[in-house]
């Protein structure tokens, strides 16, 4: 697993009132364990097998794009990393645990593709209340202000943290959602089409922070998206398709493998390629 | 009030997170919870006004209904002073978890290191704080100025108040994860409480029913609320009936609020 970047990643973590970094920053190389393993996952939804005996790992310290079309069971997978998901067979460990844990739960941010915050409470309000379950008690209260502090600068929402939630716009209420997966510098963060409706300033700025948290603060990023620009800015990819995984690789191999321009072009042709030999074949690249 | 952020501490690399004790209940999440509820009503100031002021005014209103007989009033009004905490509490509970539930903080909470008591005494301490402030109201309004002619002690009508407020937190909680929507959540209203209300012994003694509905009755939580409150009303001192009707309404209240932590589940579909 080798990165798209070179160079050695940077030291500790700095302050946490830097939040800016460019990109494409390198994320580190290292050898241990992966942060989500799983071997033969399946889950079913009623009479609907909704993922069908996945096997990938996601690399530690890295960003990975879970990408693929509506409905191809990417929300379901994230809800079965943070273990929120019913119906699950198979093996899949988290961070060196099962998932779902409750060993895992202040380790893994976790932010649903609608926000799920508290409309009737300020933004502050908001992440004052997680904080205080995430970090509880009155010795934790300095900890827990600086947290806020840091998640509402990160998500750039420091002008607006006393307004309440339910009066911003969309792609606002999406970032207090993120916040709130920001607090207690998680070693995982998944994050479920976290830049749907975005301006541009803000996507770019969004991905230059998941940037930063997977070098500055070492966390392994699983990021779901259907907007196959993004993927460009991974480093490393896993593409669904129908509940199965179509590929598993870096985007440059990617391109290179299928001799296309664009991860898009790469994912058609490889849901092509599938389609072609009639009876639905896994491609796992690993 | 908040205090500077700038405060360069020695710094701790990564932030160590304690391994989570399974504990029943966590003091500081629970209140952490209260807290947010009743900040959560504080920015709906129209809902606590709407609370606190419906049973003063219905009672105002009975005192003059029961003009020319203020025997009835005493009776039906310790009765009330017993049944709108129940019934204000069942529909807050039930809308606020609703929500809870279909906006995803539920989710995102149960994905946290958040106990399930943890979430419920957090929402029964924060209702349970509205309804000692809606009792007291509305007792010390029947009591003061309405000339309500209690025998017992008025501190004792607010002890079944309270232990009302709680049941209804519970049934609330509870039939909550039977609505998939406001409009379902609202319908349990008459579908839950009002069959109680018919039976409670508001209308006629419960010993004048049907039999059958007498013995229906004899297993309706509500029928202890008023009960109890009618204990108070006409003995100076906490009689046996009255022990037994409070552990009865007390009981309900720790069931139902445990059947509700049940349908809570990390886990869904």
């Amino acid at each position: 697993m080798m990165n798209y970047s070179p160079g050695k990643s940077a030291s500790p973590p700095p302050d946490p009132a830097t939040s800016t970094a460019s990109t494409p920053a390198p994320a580190p190389a290292t050898p241990s364990a992966p942060a989500i393993h799983a071997e033969n996952l399946t889950v079913t939804r009623g009479p609907r097998t909704v993922l069908r005996g996945l096997d990938f790992e996601v690399p530690p310290g890295q960003i990975t794009g879970l990408l693929g079309p509506s409905g191809c069971g990417k929300s379901t997978l994230m809800r079965s990393i943070v273990g929120t998901q019913d119906k699950v067979t198979g093996t899949l460990q988290v961070l060196g645990h099962p998932a779902g844990a409750p060993t895992l739960r202040s380790r893994v941010g976790y932010v649903t593709q609608a926000p799920s915050v508290y409309d009737d409470l300020s933004v502050r309000q908001n992440l004052d209340y997680f904080a205080a379950i995430l970090a509880p008690g009155r010795a934790a209260a300095d900890r827990r202000h600086e947290n806020v502090a840091r998640a509402i600068a990160d998500v750039d929402l420091t002008s607006h943290a006393d307004t309440l939630a339910g009066n911003l716009s969309g792609g606002q209420r999406n970032r207090v959602s993120l916040a709130v997966a920001l607090l207690g510098t998680p070693e995982l963060l998944v994050l479920d089409e976290p830049t749907v409706g975005l301006d541009p300033v803000l996507r770019r700025d969004l991905w230059d922070l998941f940037h930063s948290l997977a070098t500055e603060r070492r966390a392994t990023l699983l990021i779901s998206s259907h907007v196959m620009d993004e993927a460009e800015r991974c480093h490393r990819l896993l593409l669904m398709r129908e509940g199965e995984i179509l590929a598993d690789d870096t985007p440059e191999a990617l391109r290179t493998r299928t001799h296309a321009d664009t991860v898009e072009a790469a994912f058609l042709h490889l849901v092509d390629e599938a389609a072609a030999t009639a009876s639905p074949q896994k491609e796992r690249t690993r | 009030m908040t205090t500077p952020a700038a405060t360069p501490k020695t710094h701790r690399p990564t932030e160590a997170t304690p391994p989570p004790r399974p504990r029943a209940l966590n003091y500081s999440r629970t209140t952490a919870t209260a807290a947010r509820v009743l900040r959560q009503l504080g920015h709906d100031p129209r809902t606590i006004a709407l609370l606190l002021l419906i049973p003063c005014v219905m009672l105002f209103l009975l005192r003059y209904v029961f003009d020319g007989s203020p025997r009835v009033f005493d009776s039906i009004g310790a009765s009330l002073l017993g049944i709108f905490p129940l019934i204000t509490m069942f529909l807050v509970t039930s809308i606020a978890t609703l929500r809870e539930r279909t906006s995803g903080t539920l989710e995102r909470l149960l994905a946290m290191p958040l106990g399930k008591g943890d979430l419920i005494a957090g929402y029964a301490l924060a209702f349970g704080t509205l309804a000692i402030i809606q009792s007291a109201l509305a007792t010390g309004l029947a009591v003061w100025f309405l000339d309500l002619d209690v025998t017992g002690s008025p501190w004792l009508l607010l002890l079944v108040a309270l232990l009302d407020a709680l049941l209804g937190t519970a049934l609330g909680l509870f039939v909550s994860a039977f609505a998939s929507s406001e409009f379902q959540a609202v319908q349990f209203m008459p579908a839950v409480i009002f069959p109680q209300l018919l039976l409670c012994g508001l209308f006629t003694a419960r010993a004048d029913m049907h039999p059958a509905l007498e013995a229906i009755s004899d297993v309706l939580p509500m029928s202890y609320a008023v009960d109890g409150m009618n204990e108070v009303l006409l003995h100076t001192d906490m009689t046996a009936t009255f022990i037994r009707d409070v552990a009865i309404v007390a009981g309900c209240a720790l069931l139902v609020l445990t059947l509700g932590a049940a349908t809570l589940k990390r886990r869904t579909r």
